[in-house]
C-alpha cells in the first residue's frame, strides 16, 4: 500500500536569493530522511515560490521497512560455564535484546566463537513517523535567519501556515504555534485559500489560484512573454541569467510587460541606463536587432493582465525618476574637477588601520612605477601607468558611483575621457578592477594590468600586515579573489618578474610608512605562503596536480609563467618511463643532501674518478642550466647529471668512515641539490612511472 | 487623495487596529525609528502598539528645494507593534486600501531589504514594499535594538508619505503635491527647504555645533547617571542631529567620524539598558495591564 505525502511551508516573502538553495536542500534532506527512516517511496518533487517551499513524496509506503540484524553477544567461553549452562553474561545479553537464551546461536570470528542473536525490528506505521519530518523543515539552512513575534525559533522569514498531508490525512505537528493542516494559500491578491485532499493535485490546485509553484515553469513563462514582445515589437531582449533567476523568484504568477522612457535619456552612458534598469528595478533592457539600446524596458508583474496599463505607467514613472536622478548626478559630476574628487578621497576610509583611499592611491602609484620599470616599459608607458594609478579611485566619490557602486571604474574612465585625459590612461581606470570575479575577464592593456596588480597587491599585503588574513569562510576584503586576479594576470602576461620580488616591492613600501603591524620578514613569509595556496588552487583548476605544484614552488615561486611551465612539464614526466632513471638520480641526491653538514666542496679531496666526473658534470650543468631558455631545456640540463650521479653512487660510499671524505661528498651532493631545488623539490612528487 | 487625507486615513485605520495614535516627537531626528515611541518602546517584554507621523530631518539630503525628489525634511508614517502579529502583512495591505490603493490594480511586492543603524546598535530584517516598482514602505522585524536582542520582536512599518503621495496624486515634483485642498507641499515647505539647506551647507557655525555636541553628550551622561532615561535620550537625539549637521557640512574627518558615531552608539546602548532596567523596576506596567484584562 502506498500513498502520496505533501509538506508545504508557508512563509512571508523569502528573499529571492535564498529560494533555489532552500529548495535544493529541502529535496536532498527529504531523500536522506526517508532513507534513514526506511520508508520506501517512488519519487520526490519539490516546489518553491517566494511564499512557500513544498515537497511532494510519491507512493510512500504505509509501513516502514522491518530490519533483521545480527547482534554479537559475549564469546562462547564467557557465555557458558564449565557445566555448559548459560552464564549471567549470556542471560543479560539476551534480556537486553528482548530475547531468551533459546535464541542464541554461535559463529566463529577470527578463531573465537561468539554468541549471536537475530534481532528483528518491525517497521512502524509510516503515518506515526511522519510528524518527525518537522525537524527537516527546521533544518533547512538559510544565509540569514530571523525571529518574529514571541517565537524563539529562527527561520528565513516568519512561518505562517503549514500543510502536511498523508493522502487526505493531516500529519499533526506544530512549528512556532502554527499547526499543520490541509489548507494552502493562493496568490496574495488573485487567489483564495484552497483545501488539498490529494497531495498530487497540489501543483494544479495552486495553478488555479494563480500560483505557479514550479520555478522552472515561471521562468519559461517569463521567457515566452519576452519572446512574444521581441516578435511583436521587432526588438532584441538580451537575457541576463542572474536577473531572470531573481525575477522568477520574486513572483508567483508572472506577467511580462514592456514600458518606455524618454528618448533624451539615451544620452546617458549605456552602462548607467542598464544598471538603473537592472540593479534597482529588476528590468530587462531592450535593444534593437542591431544591438542599439532602445528607450524601452521589460518588467515582470506578480499578477495577471488586469489593469496592466496602470502597472506599466507606475513603473515608467519610477524609472523616469531614477533616470532623472542619474542624469542629475551625471551632470553634477561633470561640473566638478577631478582634482576636487581626488581631494575628497582623503575623507574616505580604505581600512581603519590602513588609512584613507587617498593613502592607498599614493602607495599604488609608487608600486605601479616600480613594477612598470621592472617590466622595462618605455618612459611613456611608465608615465601613463603612474597617471592611471593616480586616477584609479577618484570616481569613488562621484555622485554616480555613490548611487551605483557597480559603476566604479566605468565612470572613472568616462569622466577622465570627458576631461581630456589620455585614452590609454582612462581605459586603465576601468580595467584595474579586473578580473571582477575569480574567472572574470582580465585587463586587455599592459597599463590596466600593472595598476590592477599594484592595487590588489597593496590590499593583500596591507591587510595581512595588520592581521586581516582570511580565515575559513571569512574573507571580508576578498583577498583570495584578488590574489587569483594577480596570479592570473602575471601568468597571462608572462611577466618576467619573480612573485617574490613583486611582493617585496609592496612590503618595502609598507616599511617606509608608519603602520604598525608585522615585521617585514614575517610579513613576506605570510604573504608568500598565502599566495602559494592560491597558486595551488589556481593551477589545480588547470588540471595540474597539487603535489607537482607544491614541488615547483617549494623553494621559491619565481616567475609565475615559468613555474607553470615547469609544473606542466613535470606533470607529464611523472608518467614517462624514460624519465625514471633521471628522476631516481635527482631524488636520491636530494634525499642524501639533507645529511650534509658542510656546504663547501674541497676540490683537492675529490679522489675517485666518478667523484671527479660528477663534480665536473655539475659545473657544466650549472652553466647550461643557467642559460636554459625554457623549462624543458632546464630539465634536460639537469638530466645530464643522471648518469654521473648513478656512477657516483655505484662506486662511492657517501657515508665514508673518514669524516673529511664523508663531509666532502655530502657537500658535493648539497651543491647539486640546490641546483635541483631551484627547479623543483622533486622529493614532494609522487612518481608514477609504470613498468 | 491629498496628504492630509492620507495621514488621517492611516491614523484612522491603525487606530481601529488598536494602535495608540501619538504625535510627532518634538526633538529633531533623522527617522521615525528614532522616536522614543519606537526605539525605547520596542525594548523589553511589554506589548506596544503605536502609530504616528514623524517629520524626519536629513541635513545631507537638503537640495535647496531644487531637486524634485530629495528633501532636507520629509515625513514618515510610522507603525510599531510588539509582539509582531501573525497577520501583519494582511493588515498592512488593508491599510493601503485605506489610502486608495487597490492591490488588484497594481503590482505590490515584498522585496528583501534589511535595515541596520549602527549608531543606535539596531538591526532588523524585512522588505521594502514595492508599488509598481516604487519603494513605498520599509517593513522591518527588529532583531536588535541598542545592542540588546529584541524579544519579543517588534515589527515596524515606515510609509514614505511624499513617495506614496507622488504616486497617488501622479505628480513628478514633490513640491507640487497637494497637502490639503488649495495648499501644496511647496507652499508649506519650499522656503524652509531652501533656508535649511543654506544653513546646513553654508552658514552653520561649526565651532558652536562642535561645542553643542559635547555639551549634549555630557548632559546625556549626567542625566543618565541620575537614572532619567527619557531626558537622557532627548540629548542623545540632539547629539545625533548635531552630528548630522556637522557631517553634512563636511567638517568631520574620517578618523573623527568613527569616533563620533561610537560615542552616540555608546550612549544609545547605555540608555537601552537603563530603559529596560527602569521598566523592570516598575514591574513592566504595560505587561501587567494586559494580564489584568
Amino acid at each position: 500500500m502506498s500513498t502520496d505525502v505533501l509538506f508545504e511551508i508557508g512563509v512571508e516573502e523569502l528573499p529571492a536569493r535564498f529560494i533555489d538553495q532552500a529548495e535544493r536542500e529541502l529535496k536532498a534532506r527529504t531523500i536522506s530522511w526517508f532513507k534513514e527512516m526506511r520508508i520506501p517511496f517512488s519519487e520526490i518533487v519539490t516546489f518553491s515560490t517566494p511564499r512557500r517551499l513544498a515537497v511532494l513524496i510519491r507512493q510512500v509506503s504505509h509501513k516502514q521497512k522491518s530490519i533483521e540484524e545480527e547482534v554479537r553477544g559475549p564469546a562462547l567461553k564467557i557465555a557458558k560455564d564449565e557445566q555448559g549452562s548459560w552464564t549471567k553474561a549470556a542471560i543479560g545479553f539476551t534480556k537486553g535484546q528482548g530475547k531468551t537464551t533459546d535464541d542464541l546461536y554461535t559463529k566463529d570470528i577470527n578463531g573465537t566463537t561468539y554468541t549471536f542473536i537475530k534481532k528483528r525490528t518491525d517497521g512502524k506505521e509510516t503515518f506515526s513517523i511522519l510528524p518527525a519530518f518537522k525537524d527537516i523543515i527546521l533544518s533547512i539552512p538559510f544565509n540569514q535567519t530571523m525571529r518574529w513575534g514571541e517565537e524563539s525559533i529562527r527561520y528565513a522569514r516568519p512561518i505562517r501556515w503549514l500543510v502536511a498531508l498523508f493522502g487526505d490525512k493531516v500529519i499533526p505537528f506544530e512549528i512556532a504555534h502554527v499547526k499543520t493542516g490541509n489548507v494552502t494559500k493562493g496568490h496574495r491578491f488573485l487567489g483564495e485559500n484552497v483545501t488539498i485532499t490529494e497531495p498530487k493535485q497540489y501543483e494544479m490546485l495552486l495553478q488555479e489560484q494563480y500560483v505557479i509553484v514550479d520555478p522552472k515553469k515561471r521562468e519559461t513563462s517569463i521567457l515566452e512573454g519576452i519572446k512574444e514582445i521581441e516578435k511583436n515589437e521587432h526588438v532584441h531582449i538580451p537575457i541576463d541569467e542572474k536577473l531572470l533567476n531573481e525575477v522568477r523568484n520574486l513572483v508567483e504568477y508572472p506577467t511580462v510587460f514592456m514600458g518606455n522612457f524618454e528618448k533624451e535619456f539615451l544620452d546617458l552612458p549605456e552602462e548607467v541606463l542598464i544598471i538603473s534598469m537592472k540593479e534597482h528595478q529588476r528590468y530587462f533592457p531592450v535593444k534593437s536587432t542591431d544591438g542599439q539600446l532602445l528607450p524601452h524596458f521589460i518588467g515582470v508583474r506578480n499578477g495577471d493582465q488586469y489593469a496592466l496599463d496602470n502597472v506599466v505607467k507606475g513603473n515608467e514613472k519610477v524609472l523616469r525618476a531614477r533616470l532623472a536622478d542619474a542624469r542629475f548626478f551625471y551632470e553634477e559630476d561633470q561640473n566638478i574637477e577631478i582634482d576636487s574628487f581626488q581631494e575628497m578621497l582623503k575623507t574616505v576610509v580604505f581600512q581603519e588601520k590602513l588609512g584613507t583611499i587617498h593613502d592607498k592611491v599614493q602607495r599604488v602609484k609608487l608600486m605601479t612605477e616600480k613594477i612598470a620599470k621592472r617590466l622595462q616599459l618605455n618612459k611613456d608607458l611608465v608615465r601613463k601607468s603612474v597617471q592611471a594609478a593616480s586616477l584609479s579611485k577618484f570616481d569613488l566619490v562621484t555622485n554616480m558611483v555613490n548611487e551605483f557602486t557597480e559603476l566604479q571604474g566605468v565612470m572613472g574612465e568616462k569622466y577622465a575621457l570627458l576631461k581630456g585625459e589620455d585614452a590609454d590612461v582612462a581605459k586603465a581606470i576601468s580595467e584595474h578592477y579586473m578580473p571582477l570575479h575569480a574567472q572574470g575577464e582580465l585587463p586587455n592593456t599592459i597599463i590596466g594590468s600593472i595598476v590592477s596588480v599594484a592595487d590588489k597587491l597593496d590590499t593583500i599585503v596591507g591587510c595581512i600586515h595588520v592581521g586581516l588574513r582570511p580565515t575559513g569562510s571569512q574573507d571580508p576584503y576578498g583577498l583570495r579573489r584578488q590574489a587569483i586576479g594577480i596570479l592570473r594576470i602575471m601568468d597571462k602576461e608572462k611577466w618576467q618578474i619573480k612573485v617574490e620580488d613583486i611582493v617585496q616591492i609592496a612590503i618595502d613600501l609598507y616599511k617606509n610608512i608608519d603602520i604598525p603591524g608585522m615585521e617585514s620578514t614575517e610579513l613576506s613569509e605570510a604573504v608568500l605562503s598565502f599566495l602559494k595556496h592560491r597558486i595551488e588552487y589556481l593551477f589545480k583548476q588547470q588540471s595540474i596536480e597539487s603535489d607537482i605544484i607544491r614541488a615547483v614552488i617549494d623553494h621559491e615561486i619565481g616567475v609565475l609563467a615559468y613555474a607553470k611551465d615547469k609544473a606542466q612539464l613535470l606533470s607529464r614526466k611523472r608518467n614517462e618511463e624514460t624519465f625514471k632513471t633521471t628522476q631516481e638520480a635527482l631524488v636520491r641526491v636530494l634525499n642524501l643532501s639533507e645529511k650534509a653538514e658542510r656546504t663547501k666542496i674541497d676540490v683537492d679531496i675529490l679522489s675517485t674518478p666518478s667523484e671527479k666526473v660528477l663534480y665536473q658534470s655539475y659545473l657544466e650543468t650549472k652553466e647550461v642550466y643557467s642559460e636554459a631558455a625554457d623549462a624543458n631545456q632546464a630539465l634536460n640540463a639537469l638530466a645530464r647529471l643522471s648518469d654521473p650521479i648513478h656512477e657516483f653512487f655505484e662506486h662511492n660510499m657517501v657515508m665514508a668512515k673518514e669524516e673529511h671524505i664523508r663531509h666532502n661528498r655530502l657537500a658535493l651532493l648539497y651543491e647539486i641539490s640546490t641546483l635541483i631545488h631551484s627547479f623543483a623539490n622533486l622529493q614532494l612528487i609522487e612518481w608514477n612511472q609504470h613498468f | 487623495m491629498n496628504i492630509q487625507e492620507m495621514i488621517l486615513n492611516l491614523q484612522k485605520f491603525w487606530s481601529k487596529h488598536n494602535c495608540v495614535i501619538v504625535q510627532a516627537y518634538d526633538v529633531e531626528k533623522g527617522a521615525g525609528t528614532m522616536s522614543p515611541m519606537t526605539l525605547l518602546r520596542s525594548l523589553g517584554p511589554e506589548p506596544w502598539r503605536a502609530a504616528y507621523v514623524e517629520p524626519s530631518r536629513r541635513p545631507a539630503d537638503g537640495r535647496y528645494g531644487e531637486n524634485p525628489n530629495r528633501l532636507y525634511q520629509h515625513h514618515q508614517f510610522q507603525v510599531v507593534i510588539k509582539p509582531s502579529p501573525a497577520n501583519i502583512q494582511d493588515l498592512y495591505l488593508e491599510s493601503l486600501k485605506a489610502i486608495g490603493i487597490d492591490p488588484l490594480e497594481h503590482d505590490i511586492r515584498f522585496v528583501e531589504d534589511n535595515w541596520e543603524n549602527p549608531t543606535l546598535g539596531a538591526a532588523g530584517l524585512g522588505w521594502e514594499v514595492w508599488l509598481d516598482g516604487m519603494e513605498i514602505t520599509q517593513f522591518t522585524y527588529f532583531q536588535q535594538i541598542g545592542g540588546l536582542e529584541a524579544h519579543p520582536v517588534t515589527v515596524e512599518l515606515t510609509y514614505g508619505i511624499e513617495r506614496l503621495a507622488s504616486y497617488i496624486q501622479d505628480k513628478e515634483n514633490v513640491f507640487d503635491l497637494e497637502w490639503t485642498e488649495g495648499i501644496t507641499v511647496g507652499d508649506i515647505f519650499l522656503q524652509p527647504e531652501y533656508e535649511h539647506s543654506t544653513y546646513t551647507f553654508e552658514l552653520s557655525d561649526t565651532d558652536l555645533l562642535f561645542k553643542l555636541f559635547n555639551m549634549y553628550e555630557n548632559e546625556a551622561k549626567r542625566v543618565m547617571e541620575k537614572g532619567l532615561v527619557f531626558p537622557a535620550y532627548d540629548y542623545v537625539l540632539k547629539c545625533s542631529h548635531t552630528f548630522n549637521l556637522l557631517d553634512a557640512r563636511g567638517v568631520i574627518s574620517v578618523t573623527e567620524r568613527t569616533g563620533y558615531i561610537g560615542r552616540v552608539r555608546h550612549l544609545a546602548r547605555e540608555i537601552a539598558k537603563s530603559y529596560v532596567a527602569k521598566r523592570e523596576e516598575l514591574g513592566f506596567p504595560m505587561l501587567n495591564k494586559e494580564e489584568q484584562e
